[in-house]
């Protein structure tokens, strides 16, 4: 049953015209790449490589470290400087491989010999997601080889493409759908065959219509899969897992479950793309799209960017900002994450960097709750955010225990739509953090 | 690079770090307040050319005596002094208008610092206060100076209390008219039949005379006798219609609370035998502080519940009490009341009406 929505959600302005004209574009090499161990959830990589030594581009220089790890690869060929701590998305200290560029490029441009998915079985499939280091590129960076293969008990029936894109200002999913449709529909194939499944959806939102013109054009050409495009109603978070296989299944994830639990795997339409490369060619995850944005950005864009490139070498190449940001954040404006300073290296889950002018993010004290409600009917798994702030507020952990915290999505809508500016998901992290620290 | 350095710091000067989401929603607890106290306007305003600039008077003490015990009860309870975000301002407008308009100038003065004394700063402040503030100042003042606050009601010209230009049919005794002519159209209501029942007359003129076309549109114009904020439908409903459109109040507690009210009435005048049942159902919605209650006091989003099914039974609750204080019971006028009361379970609504939460 496709129901095309969810309960709750917020409606802020998408912002996407600054980007959604502009064409995807290369950056160049930065000369010093600072490539994280740790890219996706889960335990970092173990370096392979020495400082000093040559590495090539695609080469591997962090194994996964257990199952739920994921593969690192040199980004750019070069010198290792060395292997030290920097600041990263996911850690103040986080294991780099510092690569200084050098030597040429031997995979990028060249004709690449296909391979036929057809002929290779599931385990040959899932060993080239496995070794290329791919994890969900929507951000949380959950590695997709263990994704695309679930525990013998659970049977998956349906696999659903991501692409409704619902953070404001991101358009690098659009771009990719309305550019590269044919691909993207391989890579469904590629990911049916994996989960050997007939059924797949992918959900766009209906602001991009272009790309879901060019999806339903590609998929008409399919004849062996069962490929459908879901126009999806537009409103945030849409996107969100639990919230995008209710819109197009009528399914609800059961709190604390998985999608798996409903028959159902979920891959971003990035994910998808970076696993058909994977595939046909054999090619490691050392580079994705990325939205570059904001009113003060001088050349914004959406640009393909190698791992380990740091912020500020990027904002360089976009031509550097009209005036001083009140805000750096990786990642949407709604989930993302604010930077203190711009040595920052990309990360596979970053899907782009905004900068905020001072007018667009205005940080005001916050008030107490007048209970207006308006938090409750935005939560989009329906749990009273009011309630739990006022009880994170009084640490009264254990009235929020009661409330259902830990089914709390951080989608944000809550402090977006709060009049008190009240930074509600916050104050659940808070309570979740305290109750796990208890438990 | 020293250069470089120097720029990338000069960059970061006044960067900002806060946990997610990075943008806000543009409504603010104040911009919602001072929009409240706008949409109040257009009423206010009609009542002051009605009823004489006694009025503003009235008006600008009940306000100023908000504004002064809010000052210094946060002052005392070393409290920040946040007065600026209109939420006084509209306890003092509010009470104002549930006043009749021609009480004394000390009954706002002390209903207004009741309000905000008592109900609101010592239950803790905006958002901790259990009833609403205006209307418990105004139970306090009713039922501490009964004299002052049913009788100080504004006469027309004509030298009546209930309508500019009654109709008065004909058939009505003299007697009767008399003693109504100094009542609201509510308490002509409830005083009316006991009177004729006395003079062992007919009620039925009464009826005929209260539940008319000329009746119906005096309420709904609001050239009728009446407390300082219910007179005029119409411009309540501007304003209401403004709040609605503004998203600051939802359709769930006025829609809930006047339906109930309608159909209470008309399945009571139905069995009773009126013969105009609908003018009796309109007469009921648009007497007294109904739609002032509904659309301004029972949305009051402190005091009434969270959740939208809450939300319904607050509006039905407060519908069923009303009808029942009006019909059967002390008070000509029962929505202050029903709303108190509904106030004071809502958190009991609100704990039996939490959603299912997703996937649970």
């Amino acid at each position: 049953m496709i129901v095309h929505s969810f309960h709750g959600g917020i409606h802020p302005p998408d912002n996407k015209h600054f980007t959604n004209r502009i064409p995807f574009k290369y950056l160049s090499i930065p000369q010093k790449s600072f490539i994280p161990l740790q890219q996706h959830i889960g335990k970092p990589a173990t370096p392979v490589v020495e400082a000093g030594q040559f590495v090539e581009e695609g080469q591997l220089i962090g194994q996964a470290n257990g199952l739920i790890s994921a593969n690192v690869h040199a980004t750019v060929p070069g010198k290792v400087v060395e292997i030290a701590e920097y600041h990263t998305p996911y850690s103040e200290h986080g294991l780099c491989v510092v690569i200084e560029s050098d030597g040429s490029f031997n995979t990028s441009g060249r004709v690449r010999q296909k391979n036929d998915f057809l002929t290779l079985d599931k385990e040959a499939l899932i060993g080239k997601v496995q070794s290329a280091g791919i994890v969900g590129l929507g951000g949380a960076a959950f590695p997709t080889s263990v994704k695309l293969n679930p525990p013998a008990n659970r049977t998956i029936d349906t696999l659903i493409i991501n692409g409704s894109e619902c953070e404001p200002y991101l358009t690098v999913d659009d771009m990719l759908m309305r550019t590269h449709p044919e691909e993207i529909i391989e890579g469904t194939q590629i990911a049916m065959k994996i989960l050997g499944i007939n059924k797949a959806y992918i959900g766009i939102e209906k602001n991009k219509p272009l790309a879901i013109k060019a999806l339903q054009t590609a998929a008409a050409n399919v004849k062996t899969h069962e490929i459908t495009i879901i126009p999806l109603n537009m409103r945030y978070p849409q996107g969100a897992e639990k919230q995008l296989i209710y819109a197009i299944t009528g399914r609800e994830v059961p709190s604390g479950g998985l999608p798996m639990d409903v028959h159902v795997v979920v891959q971003n339409v990035g994910t998808i793309y970076a696993i058909r490369e994977a595939v046909l060619f054999d090619k490691p995850l050392i580079e994705r799209y990325i939205t570059v944005t904001g009113k003060i950005v001088r050349k914004p864009g959406n640009y393909k960017v190698r791992f380990g490139m740091r912020v500020s070498d990027i904002l360089e190449e976009c031509g550097g900002l009209a005036e001083n940001p009140s805000k750096i954040i990786m990642g949407g404006p709604m989930c993302g994450l604010a930077l203190n300073h711009m040595d920052i290296p990309v990360v596979k889950g970053t899907s782009g960097i905004l900068f905020l002018a001072k007018d667009e993010t205005k940080v005001t004290p916050f008030r107490s709750c007048i209970r207006c409600g308006r938090c409750v009917s935005v939560c989009p798994m329906n749990l009273m955010p009011c309630d739990l702030g006022n009880a994170a507020e009084k640490q009264r952990y254990d009235i929020a225990e009661k409330l259902h915290p830990f089914d709390c999505i951080m989608c944000g809508s809550c402090s977006y739509i709060c009049p008190s500016k009240r930074p509600l998901s916050h104050f659940i992290k808070v309570v979740q953090t305290a109750l796990s620290a208890k438990r | 690079m020293e250069i470089k350095d120097a720029d990338k710091k000069r960059l970061l000067e006044n960067l900002v770090l806060s946990n997610a989401p990075h943008i806000r929603d543009t409504q603010s607890v104040p911009l919602m307040m001072w929009l409240v106290v706008l949409s109040l306007m257009p009423a206010t305003i009609f009542s002051c050319y009605l009823y004489g600039l006694y009025v503003a008077l009235v008006i600008a003490v009940s306000i100023s005596s908000a504004i002064v015990s809010e000052i210094i009860m946060q002052y005392l309870l070393k409290q920040p002094i946040t007065v600026n975000d209109g939420s006084a301002v509209i306890t003092g407008l509010l009470l104002a208008m549930n006043l009749p308009p021609h009480v004394p100038l000390w009954i706002p003065a002390v209903g207004s610092a009741f309000a905000i004394i008592i109900v609101k700063q010592l239950f803790g402040g905006l958002g901790y206060n259990i009833f609403n503030p205006a209307l418990a100042g105004r139970a306090f003042l009713l039922a501490s100076w009964p004299v002052e606050m049913t009788t100080l009601w504004h006469r027309f010209p004509n030298g009546y209390v209930i309508a500019q230009n009654p109709i008065f049919n004909a058939a009505m005794p003299q007697q009767l008219i008399d003693s109504i002519s100094g009542a609201t159209p509510l308490g002509a209501l409830k005083e009316g039949p006991k009177l004729l029942q006395e003079l062992s007359l007919q009620a039925q003129p009464l009826y005929d005379f209260l539940f008319s076309k000329a009746m119906i549109k005096s309420l709904f114009i609001g050239n009728i006798g009446g407390c300082i904020g219910e007179t005029s439908a119409l411009f309540l409903l501007l304003g209401a219609l403004f709040l609605l459109w503004k998203k600051i109040i939802t359709w769930h507690i006025p829609l809930s609370y006047i339906a109930t009210v309608a159909a209470f009435m008309g399945i009571y005048y139905y069995f009773k035998g009126v013969p105009n049942l609908p003018y009796a159902i309109l007469f009921h919605v648009l007497s007294g502080g109904l739609i002032l209650g509904a659309f301004f006091m029972a949305t009051d989003m402190v005091t009434t519940p969270v959740t939208k099914t809450g939300m319904i039974i607050f509006g039905i609750g407060c519908g069923v009490l009303a009808s029942i204080i009006r019909l059967w019971g002390g008070y000509p006028e029962g929505v202050s009341y029903s709303i108190l009361v509904m106030n004071g379970i809502t958190p009991l609504i609100d704990k039996l009406t939490r959603p299912k939460v997703f996937g649970t």
